[in-house]
């Protein structure tokens, strides 16, 4: 079994303290080259900024497995600079307006901090504390002399925590899947030619995986993402339905969402294999949502895929938190899967 | 003028919730001890540092207190389930500002802990039909601290204290942003009055107040002033910073001079010695209108005893309440200052030149 250890943690937490908003994931791309490079066959950056590795395999033709994890998070962009170090923003990628104000953000490539201030509510009436500020109302507040350039992007300021069993941090979606796949490349198994995309832009439409898939032309692709965990309470203490996953129940494998219906053999090699090596999995709640998988299944001529995550809760929010054992277990997984993987997967009946 | 900065970070990074003040408290009378003659503790908490003012007769030697509140709003655990805290307010807080706010629980249970945490907004689907759109009220969110539920139940118990757990940091134009800068900044600005005050000769006494419980019921000030009954009392608070949500009259530019409270909790002889002493050491002072009430202890200490004459001065402070307070340096300096140079100013008799018109 791989384990999680201090230097997976480490390498966590530098990948999910860096700033990587849509269309700007220099951070994390600087991070990914220097981490794959010492073990990767072929190494580019392709025109939109996704890092693509190849790590080829024994014999002439083996099969061809692309997994995906993307670089890029939610944020914000400056889109208007009012002086005194006031600056209007707007939101990249979907984020809840309510998580917002009172938040710390950093700005720009020096992270320069600011906050996101609101009324005191000694001023405020109890009827307008129950409407949502919108984000047009909404300053970021660098002080006085603050300085920052239209087109700077921001993000929340929360940094990596470790606490107990979980961890904490604004971007586990989805730096917790581009650390898998460095683990997975530094034990790529020599049963196929593995193709890793750290692809860019998949919080503002799946954009970084649809080309890169193409570049790989792969014979079958994984996902390899975080998703929402809605497990909370019912306030009325009855039963939650709608949790999606689960904390601690282990990888998420998905069958059905809102951008894909997964590979059904996929789906059951994924499954069976947890239960020959006794990983502790979950199936994701099928509808809604999205991954790269989405993209990735039309490109060219059709590419099976399958999504796995590791189940974090308070999606795009200031703080996220998921399990170390969700993040092991998932890495074990999909080693065992690749390990194990043969052409005979893909021969079978699709349904 | 010493730098104050590593003081006034040192104090918004500890607990502190009003009735709880206890932690923050012991860094406060550690530094104010040198400072002062005598230092104690009232029966509520508050912290009394006297220094002695020149006149001889011990007896007749008229005080002035100034206060400033320690205490801080925060939240408390009210019950807990299936691992998540629910909580309820200590203190004025807009749950606005809560979902995805990083948090302190100070838990009493096993292993009495801080644990970090995170104020968390349920889905809507798991709320009562309507709460989960708009504004989630208070009653509905929940902390995550990360642990499991039963590690949960055996570390935290109901009734502890949840702090915001927002680091300071140090902004442009010599600010700080944090929690708890309303009332640290002002408890700041005393420490510097008070060091100003061991290079100055004053012939009253001065009483250094660091008050419990302004947030919720002025307790501290108003037993803390009938203890100590002082000839007259001033409360150093914040007031509203111009910035984002308030920019009327209520509110006051950040870095550009403190304010002089104009109203009933203000003894109108004392603005008038305050605005004098703040243009003769060129201190920019505006006025601040307060109609009714000041919201400060003031309005405590105005009613102790036979009444005491009382003046109200403030600190802008922008976002008031929230877990991102901003303030600038120059105005905590500038109101130790003028309180320095307002206490050097009293002479023997001032206190029979009080009259109203």
């Amino acid at each position: 079994m791989l384990s999680i250890g201090k230097p997976q943690i480490k390498l966590l937490e530098k990948l999910c303290n860096a700033m990587s908003v849509s269309g700007d994931e220099g951070e994390v791309r600087r991070i990914v080259l220097e981490e794959v490079k010492p073990y990767a066959d072929e190494v580019k950056v392709d025109a939109l900024g996704s890092v693509l590795v190849r790590k080829k395999g024994a014999g002439k033709k083996p099969l061809r497995v692309l997994l995906d994890a993307h670089m890029d998070e939610v944020g914000f962009m400056i889109v208007n600079d009012e002086g005194e170090g006031f600056f209007q923003f707007e939101v990249v990628g979907g984020i809840d307006a309510r998580h917002l104000v009172g938040k710390q953000i950093i700005v720009g490539k020096e992270h320069t901090v600011g906050v996101i201030g609101a009324k005191p509510i000694h001023l405020t009436t109890g009827e307008e504390r129950q409407y949502t500020i919108e984000t047009d109302a909404m300053r970021i507040d660098l002080g006085p002399e603050g300085k920052a350039n239209v087109g700077d992007r921001a993000t929340f300021a929360t940094k990596f925590k470790q606490v107990g069993p979980s961890i904490m941090s604004k971007s586990i979606d989805d730096r917790i899947g581009v650390a898998i796949l460095i683990e997975l490349l530094k034990h790529a198994p020599k049963n196929i030619e593995l193709c890793l995309a750290f692809s860019v832009q998949e919080e503002i439409g799946l954009r970084g995986a649809k080309v890169a898939a193409h570049y790989f032309e792969p014979d079958l692709a994984i996902a390899v993402d975080s998703t929402p965990a809605r497990d909370l309470p019912d306030y009325d203490g009855g039963e939650n339905f709608t949790y999606n996953t689960k904390l601690g129940f282990g990888p998420a494998i998905y069958m059905a969402n809102s951008s894909t219906l997964d590979d059904p053999r996929l789906v059951r090699f994924l499954a069976e294999m947890a239960e020959k090596e006794k990983i502790q999995y979950q199936f994701r709640q099928p509808g809604g949502g999205g991954t790269n998988a989405g993209a990735i299944q039309q490109t060219r001529a059709g590419v099976p895929v399958v999504s796995v995550s590791v189940p974090h809760r308070y999606t795009h929010s200031p703080i996220s938190i998921s399990r170390v054992d969700d993040w092991k277990n998932t890495l074990n997984l999909l080693h065992m899967a690749l390990k194990n993987m043969t052409f005979d997967l893909l021969a079978g009946r699709y349904t | 003028m010493s730098d104050i900065l590593p003081f006034l970070k040192s104090i918004i990074s500890v607990a502190g919730l009003s009735g709880y003040e206890a932690p923050v408290a012991t860094l406060i009378e550690q530094k104010w001890t040198p400072l002062v003659d005598e230092i104690s503790r009232s029966k509520l908490g508050s912290i009394h540092g006297l220094k002695t003012g020149s006149v001889s007769a011990k007896a007749s030697r008229p005080s002035v207190l100034i206060a400033t509140h320690m205490d801080a709003i925060g939240l408390m655990v009210s019950r807990i389930v299936d691992g998540f805290l629910y909580v309820t307010n200590i203190g004025g807080v807009d749950s606005r500002v809560l979902p995805g706010t990083p948090v302190i629980v100070h838990a009493s249970g096993n292993g009495a802990q801080e644990l970090y945490g995170v104020v968390v907004m349920p889905p809507a689907n798991l709320l009562p039909e309507g709460k989960g759109a708009g504004a989630v009220a208070l009653q509905y969110l929940l902390i995550d601290i990360g642990y499991t539920p039963n590690e949960v139940a055996k570390r935290v118990r109901i009734g502890d204290r949840v702090a915001f757990g927002t680091e300071p940091v140090e902004m442009s134009g010599g600010c700080v942003s944090g929690h708890t800068l309303d009332n640290r900044a002002s408890v700041a600005a005393l420490t510097i009055c008070l060091e100003e005050l061991q290079a100055k000769s004053h012939v009253w006494d001065v009483w250094a107040l660091a008050s419990v419980q302004e947030e919720e019921t002025f307790a501290g000030a108003f037993t803390s002033t009938y203890q100590i009954r002082p000839t007259i009392a001033i409360a150093l608070d914040m007031t509203f910073g111009k910035g984002t949500g308030s920019n009327d009259y209520t509110a006051f530019p950040i870095g550009k001079g403190i304010t002089l409270g104009i109203g009933p909790s203000m003894h109108p002889f004392l603005h008038k010695r305050f605005k004098e002493v703040a243009e003769r050491v060129e201190i920019p002072v505006k006025d601040e209108a307060m109609p009714q009430y000041s919201s400060t202890d003031a309005d405590a200490m105005q009613l102790t005893a036979e009444g005491i004459p009382t003046m109200v001065i403030s600190i802008p402070l922008r976002y008031m309440h929230t877990p991102v307070e901003l303030v600038a340096l120059k105005d905590i300096q500038r109101a130790g200052r003028l309180l320095a140079e307002f206490v050097a100013s009293l002479e023997a008799d001032f206190i029979n030149k009080i009259a109203w018109d």
